[in-house]
């Protein structure tokens, strides 16, 4: 996980953001504690986890859902609690 | 229209990812619902609070869409001008040509709409601009660290009315808002819990086609204001409406309606819940169970019932 953090001389001037949603640049899965682990055998693509995550980090590939941005989440858990399959669990984190 | 998710998830998702709203906390999820909900162009504001602060810590921006922010009170003024503007630029042909029929949205949290907010709020739902504004009602002043609001329960602790040996917490009850903005006159107001995804899409999509001004009020549970675990928004906002501590309620052109499982328990056929069922695994409502605060409960229970009574005589029945 590298994170892109500008340093003042590389910002546009003015303070301008020039990419619009450049936040993806900004990785907030350093606060999770605990981690989704998504199980593709018990998940039937109901997507609700997808609806339901805050953070925009439930990855879909051609319909399938493949696993999360870990990246990007935050480890709230959301996903496993609408489960309906029980597909995603959550599991601590090891440093 | 119905939504179905298997074509939603081919779309752009209108907030990026990277912002810094605390785990857990539904209020991308509401913007997700209302933004999804048109294939429109659309523009925004933000009021000042969480969803306007952490979505845009400089140099970083989550807002796909065109985004403004002025100040705290005036999200409602701000999407005024903007209209105002959109339909200066029309008039003298200088309209870009992907921006014709766009659609203004104004977000603001409880504290900039029910308060602050609210003469913006009033003035713009008078002067009949073409906008849908949205509040994402987590209950208090939650970005400056829990403050009371008059969006607040009876009996939550927050940091302005603190819970001690004379204090039982918030005292008084929450504002009707609804009624307020129905007052207006405005074609089309609502109230939506974001667990019930297609009640909300459904009413968003409403609300931004509908000529002139409209209103939604989103329930939006908030994991440190109400001191819960970082997964409870989805079941927190089942209960709200189960309990109809939060109806799920529809007013077009003045004619009231209960929608979902409001519907349902109106209709008879779901039971409704009791509010401790909702309020039991909140921090800011353990005190009224470990101080055995019955009386209060009963408070907090008659004040829904009192509401739930006027919406339901509202929609007719
Ligand atoms: C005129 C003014 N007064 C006070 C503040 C400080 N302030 C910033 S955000 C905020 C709370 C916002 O609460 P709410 O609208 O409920 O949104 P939330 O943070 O809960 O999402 C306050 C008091 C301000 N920015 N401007």
């Amino acid at each position: 996980m590298k994170e892109q953090k500008k340093s003042w001389n590389e910002l546009p001037i003015g303070g301008s953001i020039l990419e619009a949603g450049n936040s993806k640049n900004y990785f907030t899965g350093t606060w999770r504690t605990f981690k989704p682990v998504h199980n593709a055998k018990l998940c039937i693509n109901c997507y609700f986890c997808w609806m339901h995550c805050p953070d925009d980090s439930i990855v879909i590939e051609n319909g399938k859902v493949t696993g999360m941005d870990l990246d990007h989440c935050k480890g709230c858990g959301v996903c496993a609690e609408v489960c309906p399959k029980k597909a995603i669990t959550m599991e601590k984190e090891e440093k | 229209m119905a939504f179905l998710l298997k074509d939603l998830i081919k779309k752009q998702a209108p907030l990026a990812s990277g912002h810094r709203m605390c785990a857990g906390c539904p209020a991308p999820v509401i913007v997700k619902q209302v933004l999804m909900s048109t294939d429109h162009p659309k523009v925004c504001t933000n009021a000042t609070g969480c969803l306007e602060v952490a979505t845009t810590i400089f140099p970083f921006t989550s807002w796909k869409v065109p985004w403004l922010h002025i100040a705290f009170e005036n999200s409602a003024a701000a999407v005024s001008g903007v209209e105002a503007a959109y339909h200066g630029l029309a008039n003298k042909g200088e309209l870009p040509e992907d921006m014709k029929n766009a659609k203004f949205i104004a977000f603001g949290g409880d504290g900039g709409t029910y308060d602050i907010g609210i003469q913006a709020l009033s003035g713009a739902l008078e002067r009949g601009h073409n906008m849908l504004y949205v509040c994402y009602d987590n209950e208090g002043y939650m970005n400056t660290g829990i403050q009371r609001s008059s969006a607040t329960p009876i009996g939550a602790n927050t940091t302005t009315t603190p819970v001690g040996s004379q204090s039982y917490g918030k005292r008084e009850i929450r504002k009707d808002l609804l009624s307020i903005v129905v007052a207006h006159h405005i074609p089309y107001a609502a109230t939506c819990a974001p667990h019930d995804w297609m009640d909300g899409m459904k009413k968003s999509q409403k609300a931004i086609e509908t000529e002139g001004p409209a209103f939604l009020n989103y329930f939006s549970p908030c994991i440190p204001g109400w001191k819960i675990p970082a997964d409870a928004w989805r079941k927190l906002s089942e209960l709200a409406v189960k309990t109809c501590f939060w109806p799920l309620i529809e007013v077009e052109n003045g004619k009231w309606s209960l929608t979902g499982e409001s519907k349902r328990i109106a209709d008879g056929k779901a039971e409704k819940v009791p509010a401790v069922e909702f309020m039991k695994n909140q921090g800011r409502f353990k005190h009224l169970f470990t101080q055995k605060k019955d009386d209060v409960l009963a408070l907090i229970q008659a004040d829904i019932d009192r509401s739930w009574d006027f919406y339901r005589k509202m929609a007719g029945y």
